[in-house]
C-alpha cells in the first residue's frame, strides 16, 4: 500500500469514527447505546408526535393599554394643575396593522392654559407626540421609535409569560420563539413534543390572566342595561361595570372601582389546594408592599364587599370579613384543573396583550410512530433492493457502492445531530433525494469507468479517467442542487428549509464518499496487484 | 451484466410524437387545474382544520358526514385505505370559527360514536402525567398505592402500549400484558377509566391567512431557486442550457401538479417538498445528459447537433435507466409500503422521476436543436435548415465506426457523421 492511500484512509477512518460517535456517543450497553442514540436525533413533531401551535401576538391590545394609561395619568395630572378639558379619548385599532395609529383625542383645553397643558404633556409622556388641531383639541400619537419598542417590549414579555407558564406545566423540552418570518414580527412559534391533548394547553397559554382585587361600588344587577338605568346613564368617576363568570346560565353585574387594590404583578405565589369540605380554590400570597397596602385597605374596610376580576370577569365577590395581610384566597373553582390552571396563570404573570392562534399542528405519538415505521419499512426495503441490484450489476464494483451509500447515510445522520438539526418528512425528503443521487453518482463513474475499458484502456488508467471525468458531471449536478436549495434556505419557511438543509449536508456527505472514498478503496484494490487485466465491474 | 450496450436508438429523430404527448399531458392538467379553478390546496394552503380520529370500529363514512352536518359543519369525510381511520377535513374562512370548529368535531363524533364517560376519564384521551393524577388516589383506596415513580412508569407503560396499537386502546383487559399491571391495578383502572372507542390521531389547523402566506412563501421560494439553477447552469454552459433545463423542470412540475389535479389529491407542504425533490432530480438527469454534450461537442466539432445529441443520450442511456429505475423503485416501495402520511409525497416522487426522466431526453434536448436550427437559419437564411423544425436527416441505422469517437479525448480517426458509439 503506498502512502498516499494510507492517508487517504486514515482520513476516512477518522470521519468514520467521528460521524458514529456523533450518533451514538460512547455506550457501554445496549440501553445506553438507545438512549444515546434517541438524544442526538431530533425527531420533528410531525414524527415523534406532538403539539406546534403558531400564535399571533395581539400588540394592538398593548397599544391601548399603554394609551389608557397616558389618559389616566393626563386626567389626574390636568386635575392637579387645575386645567378644564372637555374629554380625552383615544380611538379604537382592532388589528395589528393599525396598532401604531392609536391616537389620544384631547377636547377643550382652553386657550390661556394652552402653555401649560403643552409643558405638562411633554413632560409626563415624552413618548407621544402633541399636535394641534384647532385653538382648543389637540391629538397625541406615538412616537415610531416608542411604537417600535413598545412592540418588542410586548413581544418578549409574551414570550416569556408563555415559557413560564409552559415550565409550570413541566413540558421541559418545549420551546417557544419567534416564527422568524420577516413579515411577522407579532408571531410566537410554540412547539409541545408530546403534547397530544392540546385542547387544555391551547385554553391556558391564552389566558391573559390580568387579576385584580376591586372595591364593589354596588351590584349585582341582572344586566348591563339595569345597572347603567339605576345610574342615570353615566356611571361615577372611577368606576366601571363587570360581569361575573357564567355559572349555570346565570350572570350578574357589579360596580366596582376602576382601580384596583392588588394586581396580579403582585403576586408572589399561587397554588390550588381544597378546603376543609373538600372543594378546591387558589391560595395566593402578595408581596411585601402589596401585602402592606392590603392590610391596610382591608382593616379599613371590613363588612364592605370585595371582588376578584380575572380579565375582565368578576369570578369571585365576597365580603371581607377581617384584615387580611399577605395571603388571600379564591374560591369557587369548580374543580382541580381549574383551580390550578388559575394557580399557574398567576404564578406565570399576565400576558401584555391576547393571543390568537394561527395554525396549530397536532400529531398524535402513535401516528408519529406508524410512518416513522411505515416509511422506515418501505424505505430499508427500496434500499435493500438498490443494494442487491448494485451487487448483481457491478459485482465486486457494487460493493465499493453500497459502502459509499452506508457511509454517506451515516454522514448525513451525524451531521444532523451534530447541528442539533431536526429531521421532519420534508427532511426525510432531502434524504431520499439524497439517497437518489448517491446513487446515481456511483452508476454515473461505474458506467464511464466501463466505457473506458471498453475503448481499450488498462485497468488503472480507466478507472482515473472514469472518476475524473464522471467527476465533472457530479460538481455540476451537485452543484447546482446547492445554489437551489441556497434559495429554498433563504425564501422558503419551516418545512422547505428543513428540506434544503439536510439535501446540501447529504450532498457534500455524497461528493466524499462516492468520489473521495469509492476511489480509495479502488486504489487500494488495485495497488496490491502487480498487473491487473480484469476489474469486477 | 450490462443492460444496455453500445445502443444506437434515435432518439430526437422520433421526437415528435413525445413532445407531442408532452403537450397533451401538459394540457390535460393545466384543463384539469382550470376546470377544477386551480389545486386542490390542502388545509396548508387554504386554511381550514383537518382532523383524523382512529374508530374501533370504523362506522360508515355516510353515518360521519350526517353526524357532522347535523352540527352544522360542512365537512369533507374520507377513509383511510386499509386502516380503521377517518380523515376529516373542514374548510373555515373564519380564523375564530375554525378554533371552535376543532372541538365540535371531537366532541359531536364523541357523542355520536363514543361511550359516555360517567365520570370515568377517558383512556384513549388522557396524558401520561393526567393518567397518573387520577389512578394514585384510588390505587391507595384499593390498598394497592404506589410510590410516584412507580406510578409514572406504570402511566407511561400504558401511553407506550397505546402508542403502539394505533393510538386506540379497545378493552382495558388488554392492558393485562402491559409491564406493572397487575389483576388488582387493572380493577382499579376499570373504576376509573374507559377505553372510548375512538380517538384522535392528529389535528391541523391553519388559519386562512397563514395559509395564504405560506403558499406565497412557497411559490416563490420554488421560483427564485429555478431562477438560481438556470444564472448557475448558463454561467457553466450556455444560457440556452439554463433556460432548456429549467423548462424541462418546469414541465415536470407542471405535469405532476396536473396528475394531482387529475386523480383529485391534494397538494400539501409535503407534497410541495416532494415537488422539489423531483425538481431536484430533473435538473440532476438533464444536467448528465447536457454534460456528455458538451463533452462530445469539443471532441465531435464538426458533428451537426442533433445527432451528436443523440449519441450523448445513447452514451448516457445506461446511467439514465439505472438511476431512474433504481430511484423509482425505493419511491414506488415509499408509495406502496410507505403508510397514508406519506402516500401524497411518494405519488410525487414516482410521477416526477418518470416524467423528469422523459424530459430530459424530449424537452430539454430538442430545445437546443430549436434554437441551434434557429440560429443557424438566422446565420443562413438560404439555408435549406430555414424550414423551422424539420429536423436535419437523422441517420436511420449506425454507420458504425471501427473505433470508439467517444473516450478517447484525442479524437483520431473519428468517423463523425454517423455520430454514434459502436464500442468493442
Amino acid at each position: 500500500m503506498n502512502r498516499n492511500i494510507k492517508v487517504k484512509a486514515a482520513v476516512i477512518v477518522i470521519v468514520i469514527l467521528v460521524c458514529v460517535y456523533g450518533i451514538i456517543g460512547l455506550p457501554k450497553n445496549k440501553a445506553e447505546l438507545m438512549a444515546n442514540w434517541r438524544k442526538n436525533i431530533h425527531l420533528g413533531l410531525d414524527l415523534s408526535g406532538g403539539t406546534q401551535l403558531v400564535m399571533q401576538v395581539q400588540l394592538q391590545d398593548a397599544f391601548k393599554a399603554n394609551a389608557d394609561a397616558v389618559i389616566d395619568r393626563l386626567k389626574s395630572e390636568l386635575q392637579k394643575d387645575s386645567i378644564p378639558v372637555t374629554s380625552i379619548e383615544r380611538n379604537d385599532p382592532n388589528s395589528l396593522e393599525t396598532a401604531d395609529k392609536i391616537e389620544i383625542v384631547i377636547k377643550g383645553i382652553p386657550l390661556a392654559k394652552t402653555s401649560v397643558f403643552r409643558s405638562t404633556v411633554s413632560e409626563q409622556d415624552p413618548d407621544w407626540i402633541l399636535t394641534p388641531i384647532n385653538t382648543t383639541d389637540y391629538k397625541m400619537t406615538m412616537k415610531p421609535s416608542a411604537a417600535l419598542a413598545l412592540k418588542q417590549d410586548t413581544m418578549s414579555q409574551t414570550m416569556a409569560t408563555i415559557e413560564r407558564k409552559i415550565n409550570a406545566l413541566g413540558l421541559t423540552e418545549s420551546s417557544v420563539q419567534p416564527t422568524g418570518r420577516s413579515d411577522a414580527e407579532a408571531e410566537l412559534l410554540v412547539q409541545l413534543p408530546g403534547v397530544d391533548d392540546s385542547a387544555h394547553i391551547k385554553q391556558l397559554l391564552q389566558t391573559q390572566a390580568v387579576l385584580e382585587w376591586v372595591e364593589v361600588k354596588d351590584g349585582p344587577y341582572a344586566n348591563r342595561d339595569e345597572a347603567m338605568a339605576k345610574h342615570g346613564g353615566i356611571l361615577p368617576l372611577g368606576t366601571k361595570l363587570v360581569p361575573t363568570v357564567m355559572r349555570g346560565g346565570q350572570q350578574s353585574w357589579y360596580l366596582v372601582s376602576r382601580a384596583a387594590v392588588v394586581r396580579g404583578t403582585d403576586i408572589r405565589d399561587a397554588r390550588a389546594s381544597q378546603d376543609q369540605t373538600g372543594r378546591w380554590e387558589t391560595n395566593f400570597v402578595l408581596n411585601q408592599d402589596a401585602a402592606k397596602k392590603f392590610e391596610t385597605y382591608t382593616a379599613n374596610n371590613v363588612g364592605n364587599k370585595a371582588a376578584i376580576v380575572v380579565d375582565g370577569q368578576a369570578i369571585e365577590v365576597a365580603t371581607i370579613e377581617s384584615r387580611i395581610s399577605d395571603t388571600g384566597r379564591i374560591t369557587g373553582a369548580p374543580g382541580q384543573e381549574e383551580a390550578a390552571d388559575l394557580a399557574l396563570n398567576l404564578r406565570a404573570g399576565s400576558l401584555p396583550a391576547g393571543v390568537v392562534y394561527e395554525e396549530e399542528r397536532t400529531v398524535g405519538p402513535s401516528l408519529g410512530a406508524d410512518s416513522i415505521r411505515e416509511g422506515f419499512r418501505a424505505g430499508i426495503a427500496g434500499l435493500l433492493a438498490v443494494v442487491i441490484f448494485m451487487l448483481v450489476y457491478y459485482r465486486r464494483s457494487g460493493i465499493n457502492a453500497t459502502l459509499a451509500l452506508v457511509l454517506n447515510a451515516i454522514i448525513l445522520v451525524a451531521a444532523l445531530s451534530y447541528f442539533e438539526a431536526v429531521l421532519t418528512l420534508p427532511g426525510i425528503a432531502g434524504v431520499i433525494l439524497t439517497i437518489g443521487m448517491a446513487v446515481d453518482s456511483n452508476v454515473l463513474i461505474f458506467e464511464r469507468i466501463r466505457e473506458e475499458l471498453r475503448a481499450g484502456k488498462a485497468v488503472v488508467a480507466a478507472v482515473d479517467a472514469g472518476f475524473r471525468k464522471a467527476f465533472a458531471t457530479i460538481v455540476d449536478t451537485h452543484v447546482t442542487t446547492v445554489v437551489s436549495c441556497l434559495f429554498l434556505f433563504i425564501f422558503g419557511t419551516g418545512p422547505v428549509k428543513g428540506f434544503a438543509v439536510t439535501l446540501v449536508i447529504g450532498l457534500i456527505a455524497n461528493v466524499f464518499t462516492a468520489v473521495f472514498v469509492s476511489k480509495t478503496i479502488f486504489d487500494w484494490e488495485l495497488s496490491g496487484k502487480r498487473q491487473v487485466t480484469a476489474l469486477s465491474i | 451484466m450490462e443492460l444496455f450496450r453500445n445502443t444506437n436508438y434515435d432518439f430526437l429523430g422520433k421526437k415528435w410524437p413525445f413532445i407531442i404527448l408532452s403537450l397533451i399531458l401538459t394540457a390535460a392538467g393545466l384543463i384539469s387545474l382550470a376546470l377544477k379553478g386551480g389545486p386542490r390546496y390542502g388545509i396548508d394552503f387554504k386554511g381550514g382544520a383537518l382532523v383524523t380520529v382512529t374508530f374501533a370500529q370504523r362506522p360508515p363514512v355516510d353515518k360521519v358526514r350526517a353526524v357532522l352536518d347535523a352540527k352544522g359543519l360542512n365537512a369533507d369525510v374520507q377513509e383511510v385505505q386499509g386502516k380503521q381511520d377517518d380523515i376529516i377535513g373542514i374548510n373555515v374562512r373564519e380564523d375564530t370559527a375554525l378554533q371552535a370548529a376543532r372541538q365540535t368535531i371531537v366532541d359531536s363524533l364523541d357523542a355520536a360514536f363514543g361511550q359516555p364517560a360517567n365520570g370515568k376519564t377517558n383512556i384513549n384521551a388522557v396524558g401520561a402525567s393526567a393518567l397518573a393524577d387520577a389512578l394514585r388516589v384510588p390505587l391507595q383506596a384499593a390498598g394497592a398505592g404506589l410510590s410516584d415513580p412507580q406510578l409514572n412508569d406504570l402511566a407511561n407503560n400504558i401511553m407506550e402500549y397505546r402508542k403502539q396499537h394505533s393510538g386506540l386502546i379497545r378493552n382495558l383487559d388488554d392492558l393485562r400484558s402491559v409491564p406493572g399491571v397487575t389483576p388488582k391495578i387493572l380493577d382499579v383502572l376499570k373504576q376509573v377509566t374507559y377505553p372510548d372507542q375512538l380517538a384522535v390521531v392528529s389535528v391541523e389547523v391553519v388559519g386562512a391567512r397563514i395559509g395564504a402566506e405560506l403558499q406565497r412563501k412557497a411559490i416563490l421560494a420554488v421560483l427564485y431557486a429555478l431562477g438560481g439553477m438556470l444564472v448557475y447552469i448558463a454561467f457553466r454552459f450556455e444560457w440556452i442550457y439554463g433556460a432548456a433545463a429549467v423548462i424541462a423542470v418546469f414541465h415536470d412540475t407542471i405535469i405532476t401538479i396536473g396528475l394531482f389535479s387529475l386523480f383529485n389529491k391534494e397538494i400539501s407542504l409535503t407534497v410541495v417538498a416532494a415537488l422539489l425533490t423531483l425538481v431536484g432530480y430533473s435538473m440532476n438527469d438533464t444536467i448528465v445528459t447536457f454534460d456528455r454534450i458538451r463533452e462530445n461537442l469539443k471532441i465531435l466539432r464538426r458533428e451537426k447537433l442533433e445527432p451528436l445529441i443523440n449519441l450523448s443520450v445513447n452514451q448516457t442511456l445506461s446511467r439514465t435507466v439505472l438511476t431512474s429505475g433504481l430511484t423509482l423503485l425505493t419511491a414506488l416501495a415509499l408509495f406502496l409500503f410507505g403508510g397514508q402520511v406519506l402516500n401524497g409525497f411518494s405519488f410525487a416522487l414516482v410521477c416526477g422521476i418518470i416524467v423528469g426522466t422523459y424530459s430530459s431526453v424530449y424537452v430539454a434536448a430538442p430545445i437546443l436543436v430549436f434554437f441551434n436550427n434557429f440560429m443557424e437559419s438566422r446565420k443562413h437564411p438560404s439555408a435549406g435548415a430555414s424550414g423551422g423544425p424539420k429536423v436535419p436527416v437523422a441517420p436511420k441505422a449506425p454507420v458504425a465506426p471501427k473505433t470508439a469517437p467517444v473516450a478517447s479525448s484525442k479524437g483520431s480517426k473519428q468517423n463523425v457523421r454517423g455520430g454514434t458509439a459502436k464500442v468493442k
